[in-house]
């Protein structure tokens, strides 16, 4: 699938969504509402058959931002969804369900830096140490 | 019959992923596996944080040493990326070469743990003799035999020296013969092949549910290398195939890591005819905010690193995805079903380290008493193939 025509459909797809988009040579990176990231990530993992790669938290002072990366390899593609979350409502909706390997990686982001993901079916520690102090985030810098 | 725990793990200090595999047994199948990885999390992307981008390479470097240049090879992606800036002809060629060099190296070790694990420890002792004129080659080329120090972003650190083309060109024309030998051992076994052929299967939906990367995809079927979907370094410039394999089990694994050594050998041969001359770097004044993704395909799959700069002295964020985090994570599809015996070659199949397969104990999970160990469950793989011999 060509990369114009995924940059199409995601626009179509996420419509008001959509918050901003830049490109650079193989490297797309979306920013949607965090209400648009299960229907996009569906599409590229069910319908473009994009491999998930990882996902990437950020605490950037004034927001966490969720980078999830998909790669279309035939294209040799890395399409990049960012998320932006408010940190007074670390809630996203877990991808797990649609895509089976983001399992660990939100487990991660979840103890690194406090993201709760809705719907993961086992959101427990996978790094530290299952008796790790509750709310410290390592990846946190206002702690 | 009681359910059996078998603890495989947890501790083991070489690779960048210590593992804890739980194997939940009936007599001798494997109904549950639970993985666990995190007992030696050394906090690589967090320190980066406090460094220098010119420091990171080095840090990075670290994170395995087996596939060293692995990472710095997927950081200076990034950052080149991010700068959007042309790296010199003959550094993307120097690159390449090590790159090549150490899948070599890297495939050879594999190869040696899992003969070791069948019982062919000839296979075994091979595998380290004919290691050795690879890590002899970095020796001359970096003056290091493993953690070489080569890569820098915009370039390369040091340049090769053209005097030792044919010694080099020479070691890797010997070294085919011996490939050869491998391929023999490997491939014409029909005991080896009965013995890993159809276990430990992953299917083309498996491999794309799971994500894997590497010769865990390719060995089923799938088409995927980073190095010609997202061609970089000297990569799109020399003639060379991706090699897949079908069935998916751990012979088909074996088999696209034996042909591939043919591959590199021939991409590190045609990179030295063809080498420019010229600068090896390009000078960074400095650092934009951005954003850039660097990608490289390591022995075991593809390598991921992320990184954002808020125009200071070092990464913002460095965010690093090693192959191992989704291979080992396909284990929970592949040994469920096979027996206790298999697992073993099974879970080392994707190439993870070994030391933690050494460690596996069969433990009663009433009494915890200890009923087997690590060496144990080689010896049960090991009679395993010396019945199938007779």
């Amino acid at each position: 699938m060509k990369k114009l025509e995924i940059i199409e459909n995601i626009k179509v797809r996420s419509e008001k969504e959509l918050l901003a988009f830049s490109e650079k040579p193989k490297r797309i990176y979306f920013t949607i509402e965090k209400s648009a990231l299960s229907k996009i990530a569906k599409y590229l993992f069910r319908e473009v058959k994009a491999r998930f790669i990882t996902a990437s938290g950020v605490d950037t002072r004034s927001n966490i931002e969720i980078l999830y990366h998909f790669s279309v390899d035939e294209a040799g593609l890395v399409v990049s969804l960012r998320v932006i979350l408010e940190k007074d409502n670390l809630e996203i909706e877990s991808l797990t369900p649609i895509i089976l390997c983001t399992e660990w990686i939100e487990r991660e982001i979840h103890e690194l830096l406090g993201v709760n993901f809705k719907g993961h079916p086992n959101l427990k520690h996978l790094l530290l140490k299952d008796d790790w102090p509750e709310g410290n985030y390592p990846l946190r810098r206002d702690q | 019959m009681s359910k059996k725990v078998i603890p495989i793990g947890p501790y083991h200090p070489l690779q960048e992923e210590p593992e804890f595999f739980t194997l939940y047994v009936d007599g001798e199948t494997v109904t549950d596996i639970d993985i666990e990885i995190g007992y030696n999390h050394r906090a690589i992307e967090k320190i980066a944080e406090s460094k220098s981008y010119d420091q990171v390479t080095f840090l990075v470097e670290r994170i395995c040493g087996i596939c060293s240049t692995s990472h710095p090879f997927a950081y200076s992606n990034a950052i080149d990326n991010l700068l959007e800036i042309e790296v010199p002809e003959r550094a993307l060629y120097i690159r390449t070469i090590i790159g090549e060099l150490e899948r070599i190296h890297s495939h050879l070790l594999w190869l040696g743990l899992a003969g070791h694990f069948l019982g062919y420890n000839t296979v075994w002792m091979w595998a380290w003799r004919y290691r050795e004129p690879i890590l002899d080659i970095f020796e001359r080329i970096s003056g290091n035999r493993n953690h070489y120090a080569m890569f820098k972003p915009g370039g390369v650190r040091r340049d090769l020296d053209e005097a030792d083309f044919p010694w080099i060109k020479k070691t890797l024309k010997g070294l085919i013969p011996k490939f050869d030998m491998f391929k023999g051992a490997v491939i014409d076994d029909p005991v080896i092949r009965a013995r890993t052929e159809g276990i430990g299967i992953l299917t083309k939906q498996d491999v794309h549910d799971y994500s894997v990367v590497g010769p865990t995809a390719r060995a089923s079927g799938v088409a995927i290398d980073i190095r010609r979907d997202d061609p970089y370094a000297a990569y799109d410039r020399v003639d060379w195939k991706v090699i897949t394999a079908e069935g998916g089990g751990v012979f088909a694994k074996a088999i696209v890591r034996i042909l591939e050594l043919y591959e590199s050998t021939n991409i590190v041969l045609q990179c030295l005819d063809k080498i420019p001359k010229g600068p090896i770097e390009t000078n960074i004044k400095d650092m934009p905010v951005g954003e850039g993704i660097g990608r490289h395909e390591a022995p075991r799959g593809e390598v991921f690193h992320y990184i954002m700069s808020d125009g200071g002295n070092g990464p913002a964020r460095h965010k690093v995805r090693a192959p191992s985090y989704v291979n080992i994570a396909s284990n929970k599809k592949a040994v469920i079903g096979e027996t206790v015996s298999d697992a073993t070659i099974i879970l080392a199949a994707v190439d993870p380290c070994y030391c933690c397969t050494e460690r596996m104990a069969v433990v009663d999970a009433k009494s915890g008493t200890k009923l087997m160990d690590g060496q144990d469950l080689i010896r049960l793989s090991q009679e395993k193939t010396a019945r199938m011999k007779k």
